[in-house]
């Protein structure tokens, strides 16, 4: 199985491109951040989970999408829903509990969903995004459509049965879906190496047919980005599917409400040391694709779009008492 | 053929309800264990392979958490996927993928977003099958808000519902019944016949004693209520229900003020099943002022289902002892 390079852009990316990822990161990182500070002054009504650290796996991977791809998304989607391009206000507003939410306040932080933008949602439910995956990508596969689906989950989701289900139907049934495993290492407090009898999961590819990818390095956008250029390419071109595999760290614990106890200081601090939006501004500066003051920049203009969606999500009204009595049917 | 009717089997009637609406939308396509050339395991999708081909009429591995959650994906990006799930006891593996996923989306996500999924399950006992393949579960999804819940009871109301069903942008658990799957009535050609999703039908008018049931039971209500009639001169209204959620409790209760005395019946466990439901309705409405005595349930027992026959069918409620219960109610016994 092949494995990523460090820092190697292998495509030619427009510069536009390569700042627009950056900024991306810098939104999911100063997203999550802010809300977190808020949980810890008790200004968020629910639960929270942060992909702060994990930037560069969600961004590098659904950069590579195109318009018109899916995603289904898991608990910690912040990232994958941001990388998505949702609206950082409506997002805001949704943590918030607000009319103005892109739930309208009835799904919170586990829920966020953005159908419009072929975000098929987060899901509270280890491992229940992936059966819709493979439905949607069934709908892309019987309406040609040529669009494809990504399925992100966690290392935790890979000892659900559903995992092996899901990967299997859409190995038989040649669907266009990657299936990419975003492994933290840990599924709240247990470590992945404790509960698989593997290296790692992409290993298990190998079961249902299909090729199976690792990203050693889940925090080095390029390296991420590259990989996911060549399995969009394959996947889409009616291969059926890939398993892939990126690893990287969550700097905080699985919910605002984990004391971390599981693991170190230190070892949080050796991965902080390997923080990916710090590793993609070298590599921009170093290749020349960018100053630092115009990352900077960059960088600035996201806190205040921050800033100020959590100006809207202060400001936007609650929702009304009748909202939860309606949208339960269709019609 | 707009008001042509054939005499036909329940099978045949599920089969034409499918086909019909897969001719009529060609985003309506089957999903299940052994539907394709095996023609379905109680042979109700014989012959479909052939009209629609492998990819509308499509066989599965044997994975009911994959298929339901496929289906389920497929309905939120534009298909309408049956899923024949064969035995409903199965329906367990699928469990997540219905409750938390297609009942929760549009809700969760602030009214976006609809999963339009029927899923067929063979319910029921009466074939000897057994205590793994012989249940009638729908009381576990009458209780999760954003779920259908569908029992008709006769081939022409399977036909209507099915295609009701097929056309509701909901999800909707669609019962239908092993021991009944040859059952033979009337049943409508007219491709446009349909019948609406939470309305009952007064099977039997009558002025003394109402019966409300669903599905299965509904054959041996009828016997029994013919019985009565002819043996005792009782005159038994016949609530079918053929809907459970969204429940017509409007023809419930006016059916109970009506005669003052009811009996519910179902073939589900009694702890905990729908009748119960429908004995709480009556009983926190103004019908229950109407009553003349105790609302009275008969249900299957609450032990598995055994297998061997004899005893399979004295944990059921019999046409004997449904005859019973009516005459119990107006004081005939």
């Amino acid at each position: 199985m092949a494995k990523s390079k460090k820092s190697t852009a292998k495509q030619e990316i427009p510069k536009e491109k390569l700042l627009h990822m950056y900024k991306l990161m810098c939104d999911i990182r100063n997203f999550d951040e802010k809300v977190n500070y808020m949980v810890k002054r008790g200004q968020v009504p629910g639960m929270t989970h942060f992909s702060v650290g994990e930037e560069a796996a969600n961004v590098g991977a659904i950069a590579a999408l195109s318009k018109g791809d899916l995603i289904t998304s898991n608990h910690r989607g912040h990232g994958q829903a941001i990388a998505m391009e949702i609206g950082l206000n409506e997002m805001m507003a949704e943590i918030m509990g607000k009319a103005t939410g892109t739930c309208k306040g009835k799904g919170g932080s586990m829920h966020i969903a953005d159908l419009d933008k072929g975000n098929l949602g987060a899901n509270g439910i280890v491992g229940g995004g992936m059966g819709m995956a493979i439905g949607a990508a069934l709908t892309q596969q019987m309406k040609k459509t040529g669009k494809i689906v990504m399925c992100c989950f966690g290392d935790g989701a890979v000892n659900e049965g559903t995992f092996h289900e899901t990967m299997n139907m859409a190995s038989v049934w040649k669907l266009p879906v990657i299936f990419y495993s975003i492994n933290n290492f840990y599924g709240i407090s247990t470590p992945i190496s404790s509960v698989i009898n593997v290296d790692y999961n992409y290993q298990r590819a190998c079961a249902y047919g299909i090729p199976g990818h690792f990203i050693e390095d889940g925090n080095d956008l390029p390296a991420v980005y590259d990989k996911f250029v060549e399995l969009v390419d394959y996947v889409r071109s009616g291969n059926g599917p890939v398993l892939v595999e990126s690893l990287t760290y969550r700097w905080h614990g699985h919910s605002t409400s984990d004391p971390g106890k599981y693991r170190t200081k230190q070892e949080v601090d050796e991965w902080k040391k390997k923080d990916p939006i710090v590793k993609y501004k070298n590599y921009l500066i170093e290749n020349n694709q960018a100053t630092e003051e115009e990352l900077d920049e960059i960088d600035r203009k996201s806190m205040e779009a921050i800033e100020e969606s959590v100006k809207f999500a202060m400001e936007s009204p609650e929702p009304t008492l009748e909202s939860a009595f309606e949208d339960i049917f269709a019609d | 053929m707009e008001n042509e009717t054939k005499v036909m089997s329940v099978r045949d009637a599920i089969i034409l309800a499918m086909s019909e609406e897969m001719r009529r939308d060609e985003n309506v396509f089957l999903m299940g264990e052994d539907v394709g050339i095996f023609g379905g395991d109680f042979g109700t999708s014989v012959g479909m392979l052939q009209e629609f081909g492998k990819e509308r009429v499509r066989d599965t591995p044997i994975s009911e958490n994959a298929i339901s959650g496929c289906a389920i994906g497929a309905a939120m990006t534009g298909l309408r996927p049956i899923v024949d799930v064969t035995f409903m006891d199965f329906i367990v593996y699928m469990m997540d993928n219905i409750v938390n996923q297609a009942a929760k989306t549009r809700y969760m996500f602030g009214g976006k977003g609809q999963v339009p999924v029927v899923f067929r399950c063979a319910a029921g006992s009466g074939v000897g099958a057994a205590a793994q393949h012989s249940q009638s579960l729908e009381a576990w999804f009458t209780h999760i808000p954003g779920l259908k819940v569908v029992a008709p009871g006769t081939p022409a109301d399977v036909k209507g519902i099915l295609k009701s069903a097929i056309r509701d942008n909901n999800t909707v658990i669609f019962l239908e019944y092993k021991a009944q799957f040859n059952m033979k009535g009337e049943v409508p050609l007219d491709p446009e016949f349909t019948i609406p999703l939470g309305k009952a039908e007064l099977k039997r008018e009558g002025k003394d004693v109402t019966v409300v049931t669903y599905g299965r039971m509904l054959e041996r209500v009828l016997q029994a209520a013919d019985q009565v009639r002819e043996a005792e001169g009782v005159s038994v209204e016949v609530v079918d229900l053929r809907t459970l959620m969204p429940l017509d409790k409007e023809a419930i209760l006016n059916s109970v003020k009506k005669t003052g005395r009811v009996l519910l019946v179902n073939d589900a466990h009694k702890t905990g099943g729908f009748i119960g439901e429908i004995a709480a309705t009556i009983a926190e409405s103004d019908a229950f002022d109407y009553l003349d005595g105790r609302i009275l349930r008969l249900a299957a027992e609450d032990v598995p289902v055994p297998y061997n026959a004899k005893l399979e069918a004295a944990m059921l409620p019999s046409v004997e002892r449904i005859k019973k219960y009516i005459l119990k109610l107006v004081n005939k016994r």
